[in-house]
């Protein structure tokens, strides 16, 4: 693993958007003063006419998108999560989710590892109001290759969809001549038998990282990424849950409202099983390098391997 | 259509629009009344629209983005032809389709759905831009209240229409002068409106909401005036022909009763009548 290349996935966001663009008249990419930051200063480079910076008003920037996707554009609203979710959760619900227009939300710099900036930019409730607008998919992608996917398979699909991004640059773990991105459907990455670690966004790497310290101390762990939380793949979670007797949720994002809890919700109806959800503890963050904040709310591959392993004893 | 044909096309909608609130036992009939002539004016002698064909590409747009008014819009869309006016008396009932806020998903001729307000008039931006970017010659209008300007987003969109350049959109605010809790001038106050708007490099027009001449002559020179969007300042009599009803902010949101409801329609069957002997 000492030589494995690292990307940001708001980085692979401008690239797959600058590329659909080329392919696509239709997509037009929307910024609200952080084209540098969110990567569609990428896109813009290429087709500045189809770039339309809002300027810092990111409440209109989704109305502005939802009245491009009723006159049939592709419009990718972009900003970093805690405006896109947050600040303009109710334009989102009412101006997108409520007509099911074709609007993509490209929200970078999600969670913790937005690093220095702090709590206030450090966006960790985005995929419990997302996934409670009714028709709403939300993807969060785990590496380069998955993002780039990610965002043509947004495109394709008609209807809102949030894509969460991150600042840090994280490891490049799938292989790009392979790997095939479909909606809604969770990929097992490593197979185990003794408990599952279902995953999502830059906590997938770490997660399998943790698996391999488990398996040296004699824990042989499944290991599920989950680029799509909503919909979820009920199907592979149930049947993991019934293989292994015990789960564990990793994500960069509250414990309330986001990943465990979408598997607690299906589990606790389909296959009843104890749970562990890691992830944000219901606290703000701060300031400091991502990798230490990381390692500090217990999101590295060691703290993990040490919840688990607690857990299964 | 002619001021006179216009005049009675208004006042049929007012009809329909005291009709549906009232068998709904709840709405919004003050801002409906206020804007029926705007509404009338636009379905009627202003925009490019086929009730025919609700989704051409290459009409022109209507947001209402003060959706409350839907019983307004309601109106005018059935006598225009969208739907048959007798629909209007399920307005805001179970299974119906006249939700109590514009729906696009359900409702022919609804362009934009809307109701919170401040956001319908970035959805027109929205548009505009859209068909900018498609080189299309469609136009975009869309109608706030002058208590919805208090919305901070409707000038974030307004910066964005002069910054563009949108001289395909029109918005029309409707000042008569009412909110929820009364006078806008003593709620918080959002005059000098056209000031505002002049400030955002918005074409204003001043203009009386109730003269059809005056809505003509503004909507030609909105069309005329190249490189900045319009903003068409209309001062409007909340509750306009019903005479227990007008300037009263207290019928904003409520419903008549059947006595009132037997008052409203003899109020507009006279001024129908006296339009008919003109």
């Amino acid at each position: 693993m000492s030589e494995v290349k690292k990307i940001a996935t708001r980085e692979s966001y401008g690239n797959a958007l600058k590329e659909i663009g080329a392919e696509n008249p239709n997509i037009v990419a929307l910024d609200a003063d952080l084209a540098g930051a969110t990567k569609t200063s990428v896109f813009m480079k290429a087709f500045p006419e189809r770039h339309i910076d809002c300027g810092i008003a990111e409440c209109n920037m989704m109305g502005v998108a939802a009245g491009l996707a009723t006159a049939g554009k592709i419009p990718f609203a972009s900003t970093f999560a805690m405006f896109a979710a947050g600040r303009a959760f109710e334009q989102v619900r009412n101006s997108i989710g409520y007509p099911h227009l074709n609007v993509k939300i490209g929200a970078t710099h999600a969670g913790i590892s937005v690093g220095e900036d702090g709590a206030t930019h450090q966006c960790c409730e985005d995929i419990a109001l997302m996934r409670t607008i009714p028709g709403m998919v939300v993807i969060s992608p785990a590496d380069d290759v998955e993002a780039k996917a990610a965002v043509r398979a947004a495109a394709e699909y008609v209807g809102p969809v949030y894509l969460r991004f991150g600042r840090l640059a994280v490891p490049v773990f799938n292989d790009p001549e392979t790997y095939k991105f479909e909606l809604g459907k969770g990929i097992v990455l490593r197979e185990g038998k003794d408990v599952t670690i279902v995953a999502t966004g830059l906590c997938v790497a770490e997660s399998l990282a943790a698996a391999e310290q488990l398996a040296a101390k004699g824990i042989d762990a499944k290991v599920i990424n989950i680029h799509t939380i909503k919909p979820l793949d009920e199907e592979l979670i149930v049947a993991a849950a019934k293989e292994t007797g015990k789960v564990v949720t990793v994500e960069e994002h509250s414990v309330i409202g986001g990943l465990g809890s979408v598997v607690c919700d299906c589990l606790s109806a389909k296959a009843p099983t104890t749970v562990l959800k890691i992830g944000i503890n219901d606290v703000f963050g701060e300031s400091g390098p991502a990798a230490q904040l990381i390692k500090k709310y217990g999101l590295d591959a060691d703290s993990i391997a040490a919840k688990v392993e607690a857990f299964v004893k | 259509m002619n001021t006179l044909e216009l005049k009675k096309q208004a006042n049929e909608i007012r009809k329909s629009i005291v009709t549906a609130v009232h068998g709904a036992k709840s709405g919004h009939p003050g801002g409906s009344l206020s804007a029926a002539d705007i509404y009338t004016y636009l379905y009627f002698a202003e925009m490019n629209v086929d009730p025919e064909n609700p989704k051409d590409p290459n009409r022109d747009r209507f947001v209402l983005s003060k959706g409350h008014t839907a019983p307004g819009l309601y109106a005018t869309l059935a006598h225009k032809g969208y739907f048959p006016v007798e629909d209007l008396n399920n307005l805001r009932k179970v299974g119906c389709y006249l939700q109590g806020h514009p729906d696009m998903k359900h409702i022919p001729g609804v362009d934009m759905s809307s109701g919170s307000l401040g956001q319908g008039i970035s959805a027109a931006v929205g548009m505009a831009i859209a068909g900018k970017l498609d080189g299309a010659d469609y136009r975009v209008y869309t109608l706030l209240g002058d208590g919805e300007i208090q919305e901070g987003q409707v000038w974030e969109a307004a910066m964005l229409a002069a910054h563009r350049k949108l001289d395909n959109l029109v918005v029309i605010v409707d000042n008569n002068g009412l909110q929820i809790d009364g006078d806008i001038a003593k709620v918080n106050s959002p005059y000098p409106i056209d000031k505002k708007f002049e400030a955002f490099n918005f074409h204003v027009i001043n203009v009386d909401g109730h003269d059809f001449d005056a809505l003509a002559a503004a909507f030609a020179e909105a069309r005329a005036t190249k490189g900045q969007p319009t903003a068409i300042v209309a001062k409007t009599v909340k509750g306009k022909d019903v005479s227990f009803m007008e300037n009263q902010a207290s019928w904003h949101g409520s419903a008549p009763n059947d006595e009132q409801y037997a008052v409203a329609m003899a109020d507009l069957e006279k001024v129908g009548e006296a339009l008919c002997q003109k």
